[in-house]
């Protein structure tokens, strides 16, 4: 019994929300990843192009919870997703069309991408912010749990409550498909065949007739869909703040470099490894071990190895070891 | 000069700015003092001195990111964590030791952090010591678990004790009671020393991983110093940093000031906090100028061709025997120290240390956008971006407002739009900030000072 409580504990405070966590940086990384393969730099604006696909969402969620529509226990912010991955996309690409095709004409360095992407996110920022503000804003409605804690306790009869809200399930359900399809759109369609070619060896797929520029735009469109998807599961999941949207920047490009910047099956690993520790490390202990350990023993402090405040420094953390140990990440990403 | 210099071949005896008056570069300069001036006029001059001063502090953070790109071609993003770096010494050197704290506990923390240093060394130590294989991980993996356990079991309680004593007013160790300039080289060398240990690990590697790792460091900094009380009262604020200069109420007392107001016909209350503020910026621009008369040397002596030859072909300059990751981290720590001076300066001019205002787009990409349009890769260039940005940043957001003003003068008085358009105006000026940047990266590229 105490190792189901245990067991329940865990998966209630460390395994399923670092699960849902691990899900939405994944994808988040899977867009970083993407445009560092096929436009070869580092985008700085990914964390506000998230928080605008967001912000898009909750507008358009907004606007259907007046007009009564709703999906019943489903939040309704699912049906305005295709809406904001559509005007992230156009905007996205507008951005692209102005600002990044000069420097791919000129063929120039990738840090002045980088610094370009400074710009962009700046005013993406501006525009975050102007049109809806710096504050926290909550859109999730429908069911709150899937199973919460009470039904839980009175399901097993176990002490410990395990509570599985919508918004996690959600994530990792939302995540597994979106993934499933670009995989699927990666290997088995002709554009992204294209796409795979052009990552891989820029030369020989312009020689083959690949039209860069077609590549490039679709890539910006899986990038905009990814990164409103992934903004909306965690706003959902937590909620929405541009400046919180930003800071994910870091764990996200973690994630992407940990996994092998570049390679999309990395990032999703990466994703994973980023959210479990951050999680785990953060997580407080006691509670397990009294329930593992033998008799009436409890142990003495909180067994927290690090305070939540620090949890970018475990991203930071994990970060340095594989700079230091395996610089190209675990799966083997480029390197420029 | 009739003839362009070769910019391959200065001469060594031309000091820099006097080698060639450019004329580009002076009507800028005027441009931007026109721009103050005008705000004198317009505003008024405290405003004006305000801004400047903190121009002065940004131009000396644009001189520092513009010795690690311009000089180096090092993309530093933890701008912010090292300007932090510096307002940390403020406190350190500056305030008062708390007596009471350190009875019981400082030693303590500091043991703590003496053992959890000695962890690391020794980790690393085994690491270079002992053979690859298994039994090397697990000795170092030893060496952590077991060194993290006893660093927190004496850190942890050190640090209760500390913050015990007195937490509404003190509940930290203070400083050393040391006059605050003193903090400026002091804040210099704190900044060093986290840019050594940023640069030993990241330098060397793609450039994406130092600015991925610069950017981390500097949210960790932050982190700490939001959260570490005892180290400088973490959100609750160190304020009544000692000033260098004099205090307006005791100026307002003293008889030759108040002699020299009525002399020149000015009010005595205004003109002490001009008055304070002329001594500060009186002393930044001592500090720029010895920074600005420096940095030109170094760009003109070998050590600086060297460093452009690095950046320019890393390659070749190592064939030709230059050490290229010593270099690197040389000019890394160099300029990190130069961003934690001004970081201790502006914490000086603030008189308090308030973590949660450091703000990455604040202190990071502002200073970025500073190097950038003044000019990288021109120590003058990124003086000017420092004050014109800086400027640009302060007066865009009246610009704005009144801008929407003006837009929304047709709407009604209650119409949300027009409320939240006046609301919103603030955040003009990241937009703006982004649109110049853009503009001058593409149109200008070099900035508006050019590399010569």
């Amino acid at each position: 019994m105490d190792f189901l409580n245990a067991l329940v504990t865990l998966l209630n405070f460390v395994i399923i929300p670092a699960t849902a966590y691990g899900a939405q940086l994944a994808l988040g990384a899977l867009g970083v990843t993407l445009i560092y393969g096929i436009l070869r730099f580092s985008n700085f604006a990914h964390g506000d192009t998230m928080a605008f696909g967001t912000m898009v969402v909750i507008l358009c969620t907004w606007g259907l919870q007046a007009l009564g529509v709703s999906l019943g226990p489903l939040p309704t912010a699912l049906l305005a997703l295709p809406v904001g991955i559509a005007v992230t996309g156009l905007l996205v690409i507008a951005t692209d069309r102005t600002v990044y095709r000069f420097y791919r004409a000129q063929k120039a360095k990738p840090v002045i991408y980088v610094i370009a992407s400074l710009g962009v996110m700046f005013i993406m920022n501006g525009i975050v912010r102007f049109i809806i503000g710096v504050d926290d804003q909550r859109f999730a409605d429908g069911e709150r749990f899937i199973i919460s804690a009470r039904t839980f306790r009175e399901m097993t009869g176990l002490d410990e409550g395990l509570a599985f809200r919508t918004s996690q399930g959600l994530t990792i359900v939302v995540a597994v498909i979106a993934v499933a399809l670009l995989f699927w759109f990666l290997n088995r369609t002709r554009t992204g065949k294209s796409m795979r070619a052009f990552s891989d060896n820029e030369d020989l797929a312009l020689l083959s007739g690949i039209n860069p520029e077609r590549v490039v735009m679709i890539t910006w469109l899986i990038v905009a869909a990814l990164a409103t998807t992934a903004g909306v599961l965690y706003g959902l999941d937590k909620s929405f703040k541009p400046f919180t949207y930003f800071q994910l920047l870091l764990p996200i490009f973690a994630a992407a470099i940990v996994g092998g910047l570049g390679n999309p099956v990395g990032a999703i690993l990466g994703g994973f490894v980023i959210a479990f520790s951050e999680v785990g490390v953060t997580y407080a202990f006691r509670k397990v071990v009294t329930y593992l350990a033998p008799g009436e023993w409890e142990p003495e402090g909180l067994l927290q190895l690090l305070s939540t405040d620090y949890k970018f420094a475990v991203s930071f953390g994990i970060l340095l070891i594989v700079l230091l140990f395996r610089p190209t990440g675990i799966m083997k990403g480029k390197s420029v | 000069m009739t003839t362009a210099p070769d910019p391959t071949r200065p001469s060594a005896t031309q000091a820099g700015p006097t080698r060639r008056l450019d004329t580009r570069a002076v009507l800028l300069f005027a441009l931007v003092a026109v721009l103050f001036i005008g705000t004198g006029f317009l505003q008024s001059w405290n405003t004006t001195l305000t801004i400047f001063n903190m121009g002065l502090i940004s131009a000396i953070m644009a001189l520092g990111v513009n010795m690690q790109w311009g000089y180096a071609g090092l993309f530093n993003v933890g701008v912010m964590g090292f300007v932090a770096l510096g307002g940390l010494a403020a406190v350190l050197v500056s305030i008062d030791p708390v007596g009471e704290a350190w009875a019981a506990g400082g030693l303590q923390v500091l043991l703590g952090l003496v053992l959890g240093a000695a962890t690391i060394v020794a980790a690393i130590l085994a690491y270079m010591r002992l053979p690859a294989g298994r039994l090397r991980t697990l000795v170092m993996l030893a060496i952590l678990i077991g060194g993290f356990f006893i660093f927190r079991a004496v850190f942890d309680a050190g640090v209760a004790a500390v913050e015990a004593v007195n937490p509404a007013s003190t509940g930290f160790l203070g400083g050393l009671g040391l006059p605050v300039i003193l903090a400026w080289p002091v804040g210099g060398l704190l900044a060093a020393g986290a840019a050594w240990i940023i640069g030993k690990t990241a330098l060397g590697l793609r450039s994406d991983y130092l600015a991925i790792a610069t950017l981390g460091i500097a949210e960790i900094i932050i982190a700490v110093l939001k959260n570490e009380d005892w180290l400088a009262r973490g959100v609750k604020n160190v304020t009544g940093i000692p000033r260098p200069v004099p205090y307006e109420v005791d100026l307002q007392q003293a008889e030759w000031f108040l002699d020299l107001a009525a002399r020149i016909g000015a009010n005595p209350v205004t003109f002490s906090s001009i008055f304070v503020k002329l001594c500060y910026a009186s002393l930044f621009i001592v500090v720029l100028l010895a920074l600005i008369w420096l940095s030109e040397k170094a760009w003109n002596s070998p050590w600086g061709r060297m460093m452009r030859a690095i950046r320019d072909n890393e390659v070749s300059a190592s064939a030709m025997g230059k050490d290229v990751k010593a270099r690197h981290l040389q000019v890394f720590v160099l300029g990190s120290a130069i961003i934690g001076m001004a970081g201790a300066m502006m914490t000086t001019l603030d008189s308090q240390l308030v973590p949660g205002t450091y703000q990455p787009l604040r202190f990071t990409f502002l200073v970025w956008v500073m190097v950038i349009v003044g000019g990288s890769g021109n120590n003058w260039g990124a003086v000017l971006g420092g004050f014109l940005i800086w400027w640009l940043w302060i007066q865009v957001e009246p610009l704005g407002l009144g801008l929407m003003q003006i837009l929304t003068s047709g709407m009604a008085e209650d119409n949300w739009l027009r409320n939240h358009l006046i609301d919103s105006a603030a955040y003009m000026r990241l937009f703006t900030m982004g649109v110049i940047l853009l503009l001058v990266l593409r149109f200008s590229p070099r900035g508006l000072i050019p590399e010569r």
